[in-house]
């Protein structure tokens, strides 16, 4: 395998260039998913029937902590990243490990959210507002489910394994996809939440 | 789900499948064990990386595909060929129809294409494999399970019935309360996830493995063809995943999406399903466009008119595919504005289509036509493809179409199209490469009676249509009364579809007997052919092309064969090969798996599988593999042997 030192170690071999490229295309797949999602969304967002509309149910303040806990798990992978390409081995763990536990807080604040919905009786089922509501935010949220499962496997594999031309091309395109996520995030805090909650 | 109501019962033609798969699937094991070839089996096929073999198997599945969707063709034909027949039930048409759509594009059509993208494409771009050798055999292997899964509902539980684009509310558990579109919905995710993997990995492919010198305007037709296939693929399947998904949830969830008491909306399914659907009639089309250019180039022993203007018009092809999809549904009522802006898009891609046309006439201009199979189907493509299209014009007008909705004018009209359009070019494309992969082409006698059979046949079965939807013979009907005067121009149908039978019979025939007494080629290019995949061995080594050839304009091995330039010299280097994995063929299976317990809404063993299906992930995750090396000696062991059998001969 033909190693080129001139280029950050994640790009350092033709396979590695292949996969970076390759993930970008599927990111380009994902927005489109995504971008399908928010149209089916603003499609059924007024069709409230029985159930709660956005403005009775959305609060502001577990949605501001869920946007501060993301927004800076993507500074501080972007932080790991930056370790990593100074060869840093022990601080782009911590990093990457802070940025894990910023998105299990997300993800326990969501999942606080979902609860609250529930109780105040706006179920997947209630109506077609709701059931695209969940869809969305239920799919951010297990895309940053998996996005632990993944993240903890590539701090073990480092660890285990040290900065390699694998290990690298592994730790830069999961944060890509952390980034992404944080991106999608954006859409559903801007036009779900804040659109939602001026009615 | 009551259990006497897990297998299909009660119909004489249901429990004849059964007994055939019980007995195929009783027959295969047992052969393999008295052959003793199960490992031959698994080291050479289900555990291989090689995208040549596995293009082979895609091909396989879809030729398989295609007679199971054929029978299913059939039995429509024979039902409607009299008035008043009572030969299946409409519950039974209504399932017969919508797996004749599914399969013939979903489980056909596509792997056919992706087998011959699988087969040719490193070929042609001078590659050793694809970008991601391992995942391209998941693709194939989710691929395979979908298929498997949707085949199954045939006995167990059900087969889907709301027709191949299931709109709701007919597709909803309240109209449709089977587990049959439960089998549509998830054995058309499984197999979707896969066709999304190909994608990204094939437009990887083109982009980062061209050999040295090969840029994007000197890349073969084929292989641009592929390239924006590739990007429609990858912009259009995760809208089809989405609205799976929301099937799935509306049917064993209970959301609201498409239920309109509940603030859900019907009409989302239908757009969102053609925003998927009408794209998708393109990724199976424009492959199909590449192959032509290179069959009519190749044949007509010219170099391919207007290059430029066939890429600019497939780029202009695909833009627009994103941009039609209402025009399925112009009587749903969404006013004049829209279906005129949808109607003038639709029209608008005749045009660059009608420019492929003729680059490819100018191309066969002044061309030393010689009239092999592949070529007939090329040349027979033209006109009827140009039927297929004009009557597209027609349903593309708005105000017109509202005569011609869900008439069987429609029906002819998409048969027009796909089948010249992409059959006809699977099957040109079968016989073309067939030599490359196998090393001995298709007998041309037997080869030329088939297509003389499918061009007539094809002809008497859909043309007749076209005449009974313009008296108003409505598509999905699955009888009607002798006073109508359909009964005629039916019957002709079925006489045509029982000659498309004999036709693709008689093709499968060939290749049992050129597999026989074929004569071997000794030269790995018995067409005279312009593109790379020429310039290797027949049947092709394992690591492709022993060096990698140097490429400087298109058709650039037509080229150094007139010259008498090598195009690459003889110094060998190791080669860096991928291994094979038996991952992939476990992730089908576990994917067929828990797509059968997600079908019946049993949700431990459903959970189970899944977990399994991550716990793998996490194991390929920390596999070490780096693949392995073909020695110089090896290689020139294998490259002696090729040279020595010539000598022989």
């Amino acid at each position: 395998m033909k190693i080129d030192h001139t280029v950050p170690m994640e790009y350092s071999t033709e396979e590695n260039k292949m996969k970076i490229l390759g993930f970008w295309i599927f990111l380009g797949a994902e927005i489109a998913l995504f971008s399908t999602l928010f149209a089916v969304y603003f499609t059924l967002q007024s069709n409230t029937k029985v159930g709660p509309s956005a403005t009775d149910l959305f609060h502001l303040s577990p949605v501001m902590i869920e946007t501060i806990l993301l927004l800076t798990s993507s500074f501080t992978i972007g932080l790991g990243i930056h370790a990593m390409r100074l060869g840093l081995k022990k601080p782009m763990m911590t990093f990457f490990g802070i940025t894990l536990l910023l998105g299990a807080g997300f993800l326990g604040v969501e999942v606080y959210e979902f609860v609250t919905y529930i109780s105040e009786g706006a179920t997947i089922q209630t109506s077609g507002f709701l059931s695209a509501l969940f869809t969305l935010l239920g799919t951010h949220g297990l895309h940053v489910t998996f996005g632990l499962l993944w993240g903890g496997a590539i701090v073990a594999q480092v660890a285990k394994r040290g900065f390699t031309p694998e290990t690298s091309n592994k730790a830069f395109i999961f944060s890509l996809y952390w980034h992404f996520l944080d991106v999608v995030w954006i859409f559903i805090f801007s036009f779900v939440y804040l659109k939602g909650l001026m009615g | 789900m009551k259990w006497d109501e897990f297998f299909v019962t009660g119909e004489p033609m249901i429990y004849a499948a059964m007994v055939s798969i019980v007995v195929v699937s009783l027959a295969i094991p047992i052969a393999l064990t008295y052959f003793k070839k199960w490992n031959w089996l698994w080291t050479n096929w289900l555990t291989t990386v090689d995208h040549k073999k596995i293009g082979v198997m895609y091909i396989l599945a879809a030729l398989l595909m295609l007679f199971r969707g054929g029978v299913d063709a059939l039995l429509m034909r024979a039902q409607t060929a009299v008035p008043d027949n009572g030969l299946l039930d409409g519950q039974h048409y209504n399932e017969i129809f919508t797996t004749h759509g599914v399969i013939m594009i979903l489980f056909m059509a596509m792997p056919f294409i992706i087998g011959l993208m699988n087969v040719v494409i490193p070929l042609q771009i001078g590659a050793r494999d694809v970008a991601f050798p391992r995942l391209n055999a998941v693709s194939f292997w989710l691929f395979f399970a979908g298929a498997m899964l949707f085949n199954i509902s045939f006995v167990i539980g059900g087969s889907p019935d709301a027709g191949w684009s299931a709109y709701f509310p007919l597709a909803s558990i309240e109209f449709s309360p089977t587990v049959g579109n439960n089998y549509y919905a998830i054995a058309l995710q499984i197999a979707g996830i896969g066709t999304l993997l190909t994608g990204i990995n094939f437009l990887v492919t083109i982009l980062k493995m061209r050999a040295p010198g090969m840029t994007l305007m000197k890349m073969p037709m084929f292989t641009w063809s592929v390239l924006i296939t590739n990007v429609i693929i990858v912009f259009a399947f995760p809208v089809l995943t989405v609205a799976l998904a929301l099937m799935t949830l509306d049917r064993q969830f209970g959301t609201q999406f498409f239920a309109m008491q509940s603030g859900g909306m019907d009409m989302l399914w239908a757009n969102l399903f053609w925003v998927w659907g009408h794209p998708e009639v393109y990724i199976v089309v424009l492959p199909a466009f590449g192959i032509y250019s290179e069959i009519i180039a190749t044949f007509a022993r010219k170099n391919l008119y207007g290059y430029k203007s066939m890429v600019v018009s497939m780029v202009a092809i695909s833009l627009l595919s994103f941009v039609v999809w209402a025009h399925h549904f112009y009587t749903m009522g969404h006013g004049v504005m829209v279906n005129s802006v949808f109607s003038i898009t639709t029209m608008a891609i005749a045009v660059p289509t009608g420019v492929k046309i003729f680059n490819w006439l100018f191309t066969l201009r002044k061309g030393k036509i010689s009239f092999t199979t592949p070529m007939l189907y090329s040349l027979a493509f033209i006109p009827i493809f140009t039927i297929g299209g004009v009557t597209g014009v027609m349903l593309a007008m708005a105000s017109a179409d509202y005569q011609y909705h869900n008439t069987m004018f429609l029906v002819a009209h998409f048969h027009y199209v796909l089948i010249p359009g992409t059959v006809f070019a699977v099957i040109a494309g079968f016989h073309f490469w067939f030599p490359k992969v196998f090393g001995f082409r298709l007998n041309e006698k037997l080869g030329k009676l088939a297509f003389w059979f499918i061009i007539v046949s094809f002809n008497v079965t859909f043309f007749p249509l076209f005449i009974l939807g313009l008296n108003g013979m409505t598509r999905r009907m699955y009888t009607y009364s002798a006073s109508t005067g359909y009964g005629a121009l039916n019957m002709l149908s079925m006489v045509g579809a029982v000659g498309l039978a004999i036709g693709f019979i008689i093709l499968v025939y060939n290749i049992y007997w050129s597999v026989r007494y074929s004569p071997r080629d000794t030269n790995g290019d018995p067409w005279d052919g312009r593109s790379l995949e020429w310039s290797t061995h027949s049947p092709v080594p394992e690591y492709n092309f022993a060096v990698i050839p140097q490429v400087n304009r298109l058709d650039a091995y037509w080229f150094a064969k007139k010259e008498g330039k090598p195009l690459a010299d003889t110094v060998y280097e190791p080669i860096h090969m991928p291994n094979n994995s038996g991952l992939p063929v476990i992730m089908g299976a576990l994917f067929f798996f828990w797509g059968f317990f997600m079908v019946f809404s049993w949700w431990i063993p459903a959970i189970l599988s899944f977990a399994v299906i991550i716990a793998l992930m996490a194991y390929r995750s920390f596999e070490k593999d780096h693949g392995h090396y073909i020695s110089v000696e090896e290689i020139e062991r294998t490259e002696n042997a090729y040279r020595g059998e010539q000598h022989e001969n």
